[in-house]
């Protein structure tokens, strides 16, 4: 494990229990990301590249296996210690966006600032981080305001707002149309080029794959190829 | 994040579902404004009944001939009471009245009306606060010369007259002797211990021979006594008692009298009103407790509403404890608004009871008390949280993934 690796997964196994019926979503799984790496995790559904990925983003616990974010060993973690990795190394982007309705965009940005006890200072930063994803004349629109490219554009903002190591996408496209869902990925390709931030995306669109230095592929809860 | 903010946002939450959120809340305002006017009225009630009680006299001694379980009990007489007046024998009593009372029919020009004839001395003008309205009070002199005068309750001077002024020099009938009037006694409202304002008074003397057909004519029914000082009541209480008995020739704690003191009546209607004061703010915190549930169970629909929301926050860094203060402070706020409208309905139902009261004449304000107040208050916040705690703890113990997952 090098400084460079901000990945690090060592046999990752994911058992879920559904009623009486066990479901191996992962099965061993192990494989390293390093930093500034831009990688796809593609797989036909059910292979479990959705558990990987909350696996990867701390939402959920691996069942066994070792994974280590940032030279951190998370999967020992305590829950509140889980929610700060989430807050302050992970920056997550669903499919379907998640904005809380009730609040504008620029709010929906700085609420990963309000967890991390930021003071002073959030509303700046949440401004300069739409502006960034190319948002700075929508800051007080709310979701219902905003078209899907737009909305996932504030998720992303959400995402990076607190400088997170990794961006983590989860079908980030799957719910747009084909010209927004190509400007959202031309925008994190940009966001890794310039800024160097490793890029983690779940996808099963070859064209989104395409943008991308690596793809890991899995089948059946198992690593496919890693190339 | 900060307090100001934690319940800003609680009540932006609290906003999207107006109705849905003024409907848990009217639960508490209704447990509050209970509890609080449900104390208040007992508050007022007994303030209401010691007034009465003390309008009746002061430091008041009665003593009655008779008692529970006493058989052939000796009657009270003129000699008990010149014997408890001995300033050596009672240096603690300061007045001594003896009464003799009864029903009688009071006429004037055909008017005939029942009431309560009482044969008193001039000192039971003192001992029970009696207070002229005009005219005077029987006198040493109306005893000594068994003068055929009497002295009207305002009450029966309405029923007989129709006024209650320009009354001295009239003459009325009792059992169809014809007594002078010289004074009408001024009001004290009130219906309890027999309407003081529905009786006659005339001479002790008058009555033992005009009146009375009775076997020893020395024979009185109450005296009333007037102790010197409030804390020489128990002490007079003593006092008489040993006289009464000694003149009885009754064994020690057997007496065959009662002695009632003004503290005693108090305290048993103090009893009356703080049971009915618990009995009320009991239905009161009930009402409180299914306002509670209100919220428990509006809570519980909101978690299970917001799930994906607090999914969300989950994924984006709240901890635990931040879901917690968040449904927290919106339960919480739901049963502070209701506290503090609770409290203004209390006040508007103590008016309008008190307004009710004092057009029928009745002398009863509720007393709203700064106690009931924080102790609604408490109430209703402990209510909040009790039963905010726990689908709020649900909302904080969901899974991330499971909880946006959630359709």
């Amino acid at each position: 494990m090098s400084v460079d690796d901000v990945i690090v997964a060592e046999n990752l196994v994911k058992t879920y229990r559904m009623g009486k019926v066990e479901v191996h979503a992962l099965c061993g799984v192990s494989f390293t990301i390093r930093r500034g790496e831009m990688i796809a995790i593609m797989g036909p559904s059910g292979s479990g590249k959705s558990t990987l990925m909350n696996v990867l983003g701390c939402l959920d616990r691996p069942t066994s296996g070792d994974y280590y974010l940032d030279g951190e060993r998370v999967s020992g973690l305590s829950d509140d210690k889980l929610a700060e990795v989430r807050n302050r190394k992970v920056g997550f982007v669903f499919q379907s966006f998640n904005l809380l309705p009730r609040i504008s965009a620029l709010e929906n940005v700085e609420l990963p600032l309000r967890y991390s006890g930021m003071k002073r200072g959030r509303r700046e930063r949440a401004l300069e981080v739409l502006k960034q994803v190319g948002l700075a004349d929508r800051v007080s629109h709310h979701q219902s305001e905003l078209s899907g490219g737009q909305q996932q554009r504030v998720a992303i903002a959400r995402a990076l707002v607190n400088h997170p190591s990794i961006l983590m996408a989860d079908e980030p496209t799957g719910n747009l149309d084909s010209k927004s869902g190509a400007e959202i990925i031309e925008l994190v390709t940009r966001l890794n080029r310039e800024t160097g931030m490793t890029v983690i995306i779940v996808t099963h669109d070859p064209a989104v794959a395409a943008h991308t230095q690596r793809v890991i592929r899995l089948r059946d809860g198992l690593l496919e190829e890693s190339a | 994040m900060n307090l100001v903010q934690v319940f800003y946002e609680a009540l932006q939450s609290l906003t999207v579902n107006k109705l849905r959120s003024a409907l848990t809340i009217l639960g508490i305002v209704i447990g509050v404004a209970a509890v609080i006017a449900m104390l208040a009225i007992g508050r007022g009630a007994q303030v209401a009944i010691d007034n009465q009680i003390y309008s009746i006299g002061t430091n008041l001694i009665f003593l009655t001939a008779g008692g529970r379980d006493v058989r052939n009990p000796r009657p009270l007489t003129l000699g008990d009471a010149d014997a408890l007046s001995d300033a050596s024998q009672a240096p603690s009593i300061l007045y001594v009245a003896p009464v003799i009372q009864g029903r009688s029919r009071v006429s004037q020009r055909g008017e005939q009306v029942g009431t309560t004839l009482m044969a008193v001395t001039p000192e039971y003008a003192i001992v029970r606060n009696q207070i002229m309205a005009e005219g005077q009070f029987i006198t040493a002199a109306h005893l000594r010369q068994r003068s055929a005068v009497a002295v009207l309750g305002s009450e029966v001077a309405r029923s007989v007259f129709g006024r209650t002024d320009n009354l001295v020099g009239e003459t009325i009938r009792i059992e169809n002797q014809p007594f002078r009037v010289v004074g009408v006694l001024e009001s004290k409202g009130g219906s309890n211990f027999g309407s003081q304002d529905d009786q006659v008074l005339i001479p002790l003397t008058t009555a033992q021979t005009r009146l009375l057909r009775r076997q020893t004519r020395d024979q009185v029914d109450i005296i009333y006594i007037q102790a010197a000082r409030a804390d020489l009541v128990d002490q007079a209480v003593d006092e008489l008692t040993q006289i009464v008995t000694v003149r009885h020739r009754t064994a020690i704690n057997e007496p065959d009298f009662t002695v009632l003191t003004q503290q005693d009546i108090l305290n048993v209607t103090q009893t009356i009103t703080s049971i009915m004061t618990i009995f009320l703010g009991g239905i009161g915190g009930i009402s409180l407790l299914v306002g509670g549930i209100g919220i428990m169970n509006i809570m519980y629909v909101t978690v299970s509403e917001r799930t994906r929301e607090i999914g969300l926050r989950k994924a984006v860094g709240a901890r635990k404890r931040d879901i917690l203060i968040q449904f927290l402070s919106e339960s919480a706020l739901l049963s502070l608004i209701g506290g503090i409208l609770g409290i203004i309905l209390a006040w508007v139902i103590s008016w309008v009871v008190g307004e009710i009261a004092t057009r029928r004449g009745v002398d009863f304000i509720p007393i709203i008390e700064s106690d009931a107040i924080l102790l609604a208050t408490l109430f209703s916040a402990a209510v909040g949280l009790f039963f905010g705690f726990y689908p709020a703890r649900r909302a904080a113990s969901l899974e991330p993934v499971e909880a946006l997952r959630y359709e």
